[in-house]
Parts: C-alpha cells; structure tokens; sequence
C-alpha cells in the first residue's frame, strides 16, 4: 500500500501524519510551495484525501484527482466535503463520529458554566488586582436553567445527559421530532429560543442550518439567554450575533466556533459575558488519537476491499 | 445619648445586630427592614467596641458572615443578653462555638441554600482547568490562535477519577453532576457514608493517590486545618489537579504554590485562598491555575434564598418557635 498517494491539505496530527507515513505515501500539501501544480504532478497516485474541520475536498480539488476513490475526514463534521459530487463520482466518505462526543459535550456544559459564572472575567479580576478593592458582582445559577438543545443527535443528546445532572429541563429543536425522546420538541428554532436559558447549537452544518442562529432566533434568546456554539461558525449569524451581543439583545455567548476560523470578531475581546475558544471540541489527546485511528483504519479497510469503519450515509 | 433616644422611639421590632454588612445586605434590608431593627455597627463613627459598650447592651441577636469579624469570646462578652447568632454560611469557623454553647447561645446556620451554586463553580472550574477554558480564551483574546496556531491538547475528562474530600451536601451533589460526565468518584470524610455507592479512603493520602483530581468540599475545623500538605500534593503527582471550594487554610497554600510553580501537581482551580482577598502573585504566570474571587455562592438566586431563610430563623428566634436551621454541634 506503500505506493497509494495520500493527500492531506494542512497540519491536523503529528501521530496521524506517522500512522499514515507507515502505510501509505503521504503527500504533505502544506509543506510545498506550488500547490497546484504538485496535485498535477501527483494526480495519478492519489486515491485519497484527508481532511478534517478546516479543510476538505472541494469539487475544484476532487476534479483535479481522477484517482480518487475516498475522502477520510479527520472530523464528525464533514461540512467542508463536497458530498454531492462524491455521490455523483462514486467517492466514498468516512468521519470521526462517536469517539470525540464525549469532549465536545463536555466543552459545551464547560462553555456555559464559564459564561453564566463569570469564570473568565472573574479570573482577569483576580489577577488584574481588582479583588483587593471589592467583591466581584453576582452571576447567574446554572443550575435548573432550561437548557434548547439544536439537533439531538450524539453529541447533542450527550450534552443533555450533562446538563439532566445539573437538574436543567431539556428542550430541543430537529428536523423530525424524535418520538422515543423525553423532552419537550419545539418545532422552530425561534421557539426553542425564546422557551429556554441557555441555547447549544449542535446539529450538523447542511444548506439547511447555515445561519440557522439568525436575528430572529437571537432576539428571542433575549437578554438574559445565552448562545453556546459547538457546532459549525456558519451555523451563527456572526454579524448580527456580535451586534446583539455589543447592544445587548443577547446574554452572553460561549463560543468554540466562528465563520471564518482562526480570525474572531475583535470587537467581542471587550465584552465580560463571552467566551471565546479556539476551536477545541475534541481537543484532547486521547481523542485526537482515537479520530487518527479511526481515519487510518477507514483507509485501511478500503484498500484492502473490508467494510469501511464510518462510513457517512 | 440623643442617639440613644432615636433607637428608643424609632421602632418597636425586634434588634439584630450585624457587626459588617454580609454579601446579602443589599437584598436583606430593602426586604425584611420593616420586620426587624438591624442596628448596623460599620455605620457608626464608633469603634466597634466602644459602639458594642454603648448599644449592644440589650441585643438578643446576631447576624454574622463569614466575612466579617469572627465572632470571638471577646466579642460575645461584650454581648450580655445574647440569646442567638444567624449565621448567612454554612461555614462556621468562624464562630467560637465552645464560648456559645458555655454562655447557652444558639447558633442558626444556612447550609443548603448555597449547595448547588457552589456544587456547580466547583464542577466549572473543574472544566476550566482540565479543558483550559480560561486560558484558551486568554489565547483567542491575546490573538495567538492566528499567529501560533492550534491550541495546545489537554487530556479528556471521561474516565478521570474524581476524589471528594467530604462528602456532605456540596460534595455528594459535585459527585452527582461529575457522574454525567464519565467520571469515577471515590471520598474521604470523616465517617464513611453508608448507602453512597462510591469507594471510601480513610486516608486523604490514599485518596489523593488513586485520584486524578481532588475537590475539596468540606468544613475548615481544627482537623481539616491544612489537611491538604506536601505529602498529599505530591501523591496526587504531577498530572494531578486540585480544586478548593471550601475554604482556603484547608490547603497549605505554601506548599501548593510551590508544587504548582515546579510542576509537582498538574493544576488547580481554587475559589478560595488562606488570606483573601491577598492571592499568592506566584500563582498569576501559570496558565495551568484558575482563580475565582470567592464566588461559591454568588448568584441572585442564592441570595434571595439566603435572606429568605436568615429572616426565617430570626423570625422563629423572636416569636419562641424553632430555629430553622439550627447548626448542628460538630
């Protein structure tokens, strides 16, 4: 298998590069200087691309390849795969599903504790000096606040688990209503907002739910609602989140994610009831290394003609 | 002595005595001024003691906090018709209890109100320590994720072993909500609690040494003094982190600021410090430590609940029913 051309856009993995080193040829797109011209020179041994949250495989790159046979992405999200053209080419897809739900829950419940609590500024208010002058002022109890889930899938029903354990009353929005679910189903998303504390964006990023968080669904979030965004930055509405967050229409906002990933909306570094994360849902080692596997075992498995391991419907 | 006719004609409820305005003050008497005479010692250009000397001689009851002056044998024999002390915490180091209970003063405390604020602060800087929520906002804010690139990996919080140092209401309902989270709970206490169905070590080394993370969520009592020492730091290890949401002097500050700055304990997310509002300055470079300005209790909520009960106890002191919440003897 030493002889099949691997193709990986940017940096994700430094153990996902050396597992794939051992088996495959791995072409390291990043380090060239002439990128374009490098995917002509290779096109003819390369069967598969690795891509993960920030780079993918758009129809652009999968014409220039008339080898490749799959796209293994190093992420659940598979937003930035141009699926139907994959369909239409008979490309096969793979993600990273399960092994990284418990981190991106944990992060999300993490998210809101931090914005409702105040934990970021209070920390800059301690070590500014300012605690020497007077108490820090009150924060809000997380604590039976109702927290809308936006698409009950894994994570978002792991995220409930989480939040059950603090007494929260569980709200969602999905496409369909999930008729084995206990908790209450809005049919819009601007009802789930304007019914519920805390809000966490969960659902995969489709045509569908691009800006699914719109001026409408924020304003009925209110002041006092909070945002927390675990899923995709072009779920959000960004300009109109950081204007209702400036003027004050929304509570607070915790966020992982953001449309245009690593540059965040400046404007938000001034404000106390927001937290900003540099994109690390599943960043722990343990998980990096799980979704590495997972990855390279997809490969491995449709080389060597086995079921793939995750294969995306 | 124009003073004292004021207090004379002025009202006939009942007085409580509150030496220092509790967090709650705001919140306690624009409510419940029209049911008691709060005489407020910080208001007098007195000093404390002669204030006491010339007012306090009739004062039946107390309000304290565990932020104001300790209410020392010093200060109970400058009150002779003391009958009750409404404590606004669940704490209550510092009271002198030996001195109450010889001078047949009762103490009424608030222990549940506060339980899952603090329950949920101690769980939220757990989070923040192990996912390094506070310093990867700091990083986005300091605008390195364009110019360094990725965050750094932390390790997953699933399958972590969380130890509980006592386990009363606070620590049973951190162990509750850490459950949801994949986390394996084992606890020290001074007994062991029967129907809990979590693994018991009588001894804080043992504990801290099957533990990848200590919460500290008991009383501070001369046992609890400095229960948390180099030797305990050291068996918790170097992955390991410590959280403190009870009260500062439970750790030995010293030693954990010096295990912090050599790397001997992985990180701590402390709420709580031995001299506050002082906090160790060693403490400000390292990004693996979250400090919280003594903000268990601290939300609306609690404080509504706070005044509801305090007014409750001194209420039921003044009209000859039970306390509400009497404080129980340790």
């Amino acid at each position: 298998m030493e002889s099949i051309g691997v193709l990986m856009p940017i940096p994700m993995s430094s153990y996902l590069e050396q597992e794939l080193e051992k088996r495959f040829n791995l072409l390291k797109l990043w380090t060239v200087p002439h990128k374009t011209q490098f995917i002509k020179d290779h096109s003819a041994s390369i069967r598969a691309i690795v891509g993960n949250a920030s780079a993918g495989a758009d129809g652009e790159l999968i014409a220039a390849l008339p080898k490749l046979e799959i796209i293994s992405s190093f992420s659940v999200g598979i937003d930035k795969v141009d699926l139907k053209t994959c369909k239409e080419k008979g490309i096969r897809v793979t993600n990273t599903p399960d092994v990284l739900t418990d981190d991106v829950a944990d992060l999300a419940i993490g998210l809101t504790l931090a914005v409702l609590r105040r934990l970021c500024e209070s920390e800059r208010y301690v070590r500014s000096g300012q605690w020497k002058k007077g108490d820090y002022k009150l924060t809000t109890k997380f604590t039976g606040k109702t927290v809308g889930i936006i698409g009950l899938g894994r994570i978002g029903k792991a995220v409930a688990k989480r939040a059950e354990a603090f007494s929260c009353p569980i709200a969602y929005f999905s496409r369909t209503e999930k008729p084995d679910s206990k908790f209450k189903y809005y049919p819009t998303v601007v009802e789930l907002a304007a019914n519920c504390d805390v809000l966490v964006v969960a659902c995969p990023l489709t045509e569908e739910t691009r800006h699914i968080i719109n001026r409408q669904v924020i304003n009925a979030l209110g002041p006092k609602g909070v945002l927390i965004n675990i899923g995709r930055g072009p779920h959000v509405d960004e300009a109109e989140l950081v204007s209702a967050l400036v003027e004050g229409r929304l509570g607070g906002a915790g966020l992982d994610v953001y449309e245009n990933e690593p540059e965040v909306p400046e404007v938000l570094f001034a404000l106390e009831n927001v937290v900003l994360l540099p994109h690390v849902g599943s960043g722990t080692v343990e998980t990096r290394n799980a979704m590495a596997d997972l990855v390279v075992g997809n490969l491995e498995a449709h080389f060597l003609k086995k079921p793939l391991l995750t294969p995306v419907a | 002595m124009a003073q004292d006719n004021d207090n004379h004609t002025e009202s006939q409820l009942p007085q409580v005595l509150v030496l220092r305005q509790p967090g709650c003050w705001t919140m306690l008497e624009s409510n419940y001024s029209h049911k008691f005479n709060f005489l407020k010692a910080w208001d007098s250009p007195l000093p404390q003691d002669q204030f006491l000397a010339g007012h306090a001689g009739s004062v039946q009851a107390l309000l304290s906090s565990s932020i104001g002056p300790p209410i020392t044998a010093n200060i109970l024999g400058m009150l002779p018709s003391l009958k009750v002390i409404v404590t606004t915490s669940a704490g209550l180091d510092h009271v002198d209890l030996p001195k109450c209970r010889e001078r047949g003063v009762v103490v009424a405390s608030a222990p549940k109100v506060h339980t899952h604020d603090v329950a949920d602060l101690a769980v939220g800087l757990f989070l923040d320590v192990m996912r390094k929520i506070s310093a990867g906002d700091r990083y986005v804010r300091d605008r390195l994720w364009a110019s360094r690139g990725e965050f750094s990996l932390v390790s997953k919080i699933g399958g972590k072993r969380v130890g509980i140092v006592g386990l009363g209401n606070i620590g049973l309902e951190v162990a509750k909500k850490l459950e949801a989270f994949g986390c394996s709970i084992l606890y020290n206490s001074r007994k062991e609690k029967p129907f809990v169905p979590y693994p018991f070590y009588s001894s804080i080394c043992e504990l801290a040494f099957n533990s990848d993370a200590l919460i500290i969520c008991c009383a501070l009592t001369a046992e609890t003094h400095h229960l948390i020492n180099n030797k305990v730091l050291l068996a918790l290890g170097r992955d390991g982190i410590i959280v403190n949401v009870g009260r500062g002097a439970i750790i030995d500050e010293k030693e954990m600021v010096q295990c912090l700055v050599k790397g001997e304990i992985g990180g701590a997310g402390l709420d709580v410090f031995e001299n506050e509002p002082q906090v160790p300055k060693e403490l400000f470079p390292l990004d693996n430590v979250v400090l919280s300005p003594h903000n268990g209790p601290c939300t609306p909520e609690y404080f509504m609940d706070l005044c509801e009960l305090v007014a409750g106890n001194l209420a039921a002191f003044f009209s000859n029913r039970p306390l509400l919440s009497p404080a129980l003897d340790k």
